[in-house]
């Protein structure tokens, strides 16, 4: 581990923390009941608070600086994409001769070299790659993402990673976003507030064109470049996938996409814009970034010092008609594929078959199921429909349950009459 | 730190580890095992451990397409149901709602997809494109205009397509069995 710096050291120099400490030294009238001003929040917060970064783009910047500034010193910060021109208009940790560079390892740099005494560690490559035991090593995870995608699967691990054996196991998520003038910073702590996966319906989703819209009678250049990617692309290359992180098939795309605007008459076809609709970039604004990734951050320092009460636990920013902020508590979804649900531990004997696991599932009043289906994370165990998967999982019927899987293992069950799904932790008696 | 792990003992005991399946996976076990397909619709999966990708085959029993055999493919992403599934027409046919590549003008499949709506809402949906094709959202123009102009000469277009037969210098794929 390398080493970070506490309270005075040599990279620290008398009243660095001179403000800060003015909230550390003493409680307020809102600091939570177990806040411990003095030498002890500020020890954790400098020597032993490890805090991850994910995603170093227009957010990421800002929360990296944020961070570094406002006494956190171990730092990690991950993110897959190497640092693109039209990124240097707002992603200040970066200068034209970064162009093409990574942009977590960048990031890192910058930011130990202008803030002495703070250890950033980069990795530069995708959440995916890494694994629970690596995610466990943080107290604190801060998103600053543009891809739903990333952040459910983020946020799917950290609720999955909780064991009611272990209180290190559960990390609190702080989650920001931006779009043009709104933006929302969002506090989850897994399996006890609503998770991402809860709001995923609150989402905007992607403006879609009505695809004969784009065949028959295209009006705006948005319109054109759909019609390249959406029509065109398969029709030539067939299933080969349309890759949006590469140049020349943006170009291919930017090229068609202007001959059908042409002939059209539609007018604003351009490569940039080309990118912007098939990658779905929404609009990012420096200043907008700047807020909600300074939201972020004082919900990161108020929860790892309990200095303040900290965001209950949506906020959002809307400044596109004047400006309105509002903070709300959005609730748990029980039907939350991710954090909702219901978990139930069942004892079976290990001569029960499949079939009879089922029946006494169906025989249990407290949970009201019919016709249940079931499956692990690998196998389907036996569904009811459709007619092909149907016959193919009936052998499984006459199996034994301990044939298939063994102790501990979880079985996720569905059905029609049950609004959410049910995961089953198998016992043998 | 806060104390969250105290929050947590005094919440009740509902809170357990889940297992691994992605919220994707689930959802689209939940669709699928709940399908109730009429007699006119099937699905078929390749490889029946990939519930992400198969087909259905539409038979209509009334109507204009009625004998006919539509298959269609089925793409489910882990972004699902966030994104909705990607449906193509496998065969080439006379419809002015499909064009020659397949693509399918279908509102729910595109700018009206929700996280709502379901695999049968849009087998649902597509099953009512051979019921009503529908001529105000035409992808096929030729077929759309046939059809606002002269519906007897469109249902002989379409008769003749489904045979496999030559409609207006295009080859379409034989689609019935008789
Ligand atoms: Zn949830």
């Amino acid at each position: 581990m390398a080493a970070v710096n506490g309270n005075a050291t040599s990279s620290d120099w008398d009243d660095r923390y001179y403000h800060i400490d003015q909230i550390l030294d003493r409680p307020g009238p809102r600091t939570d009941p177990s806040f411990q001003a003095g030498d002890d929040v500020k020890k954790f917060l400098r020597n032993k608070c490890k805090i991850l970064v994910i995603g170093a783009g227009g957010l990421g910047c800002e929360i990296l600086a944020n961070l570094a500034l406002s006494g956190f010193k171990d730092i990690h910060v991950i993110d897959m994409d190497t640092i693109d021109i039209s990124n240097l208009n707002r992603q200040f940790l970066f200068r034209p001769k970064d162009v093409g560079k990574p942009k977590a390892i960048v990031a890192a740099e910058f930011i130990m070299n202008r803030v002495p005494g703070v250890k950033v560690t980069p990795y530069f490559g995708k959440i995916q790659d890494k694994d629970e035991d690596y995610y466990m090593q943080f107290n604190i995870i801060v998103c600053g993402l543009d891809s739903v995608e990333a952040r459910r699967w983020i946020n799917a691990t950290l609720v999955n990673m909780v064991d009611d054996d272990n209180p290190e196991s559960l990390k609190p998520l702080i989650d920001g976003g931006t779009e043009g003038f709104k933006g929302q910073a969002r506090v989850i702590l897994p399996q006890l507030t609503s998770c991402y996966e809860c709001s995923l319906d609150m989402l905007n989703k992607p403006t879609a064109f009505p695809i004969c819209t784009i065949a028959n009678t295209p009006r705006l250049p948005e319109h054109c470049i759909e019609w390249a990617s959406v029509l065109e692309w398969p029709r030539v290359y067939g299933d080969k996938r349309l890759d949006t992180d590469d140049p020349e098939h943006i170009n291919w795309l930017y090229n068609i996409a202007l001959k059908r605007a042409k002939e059209f008459k539609i007018e604003g076809v351009t490569w940039s814009l080309t990118q912007g609709v098939v990658k779905n970039i929404i609009p990012a604004i420096a200043s907008t970034n700047a807020i909600i990734a300074a939201s972020c951050c004082n919900e990161a320092f108020k929860i790892a010092t309990s200095a303040a009460a900290y965001l209950n636990n949506y906020f959002m920013l809307i400044g596109t008609d004047g400006v309105y902020s509002y903070t709300f508590e959005h609730e748990r979804r029980k039907d939350c594929p991710v954090c909702g649900g219901e978990s139930l531990d069942i004892t079976v004997g290990k001569e029960w078959t499949v079939e009879r696991l089922i029946e006494m599932l169906v025989e249990k009043e407290d949970i009201q199921i019919k016709r249940p289906s079931l499956s692990t994370s690998k196998k389907q165990i036996y569904f009811q429909a459709p007619p092909q998967l149907e016959q193919a999982t009936r052998p499984n019927l006459e199996m034994k349950v301990s044939e298939l899987l063994e102790d501990g293992d979880e079985i996720t069950v569905t059905s029609s009459t049950l609004p959410f799904n049910l995961s089953l932790r198998i016992k043998y008696t | 730190m806060i104390k969250i792990w105290s929050m947590k003992k005094s919440e009740d005991a509902a809170a357990k580890k889940k297992p691994k399946t992605s919220a994707a996976q689930i959802r689209v076990q939940k669709d699928l095992t709940e399908l109730e397909l009429p007699e006119t619709m099937r699905t078929h999966f390749p490889d029946p451990s990939d519930l992400l990708n198969f087909t259905l085959t539409i038979t209509p029993d009334e109507g204009m397409y009625k004998g006919g055999s539509f298959t269609f493919s089925f793409a489910i992403n882990t972004n699902y149901p966030h994104e909705p599934p990607k449906v193509k027409c496998i065969p080439k046919i006379y419809h002015p709602n499909v064009d020659l590549d397949g693509n399918v003008c279908l509102n729910i499949l595109r700018e009206d997809w929700k996280p709502v709506l379901n695999l049968n809402s849009v087998m649902v949906g597509l099953q009512y494109l051979f019921l009503e094709p529908n001529a105000d959202d035409p992808l096929n123009k030729e077929a759309a205009e046939e059809l606002r102009r002269n519906r007897d000469q469109f249902v002989y277009n379409v008769r003749q397509a489904m045979r496999g037969n030559n409609v207006k210098g295009i080859q379409y794929d034989r689609v019935v069995s008789f």
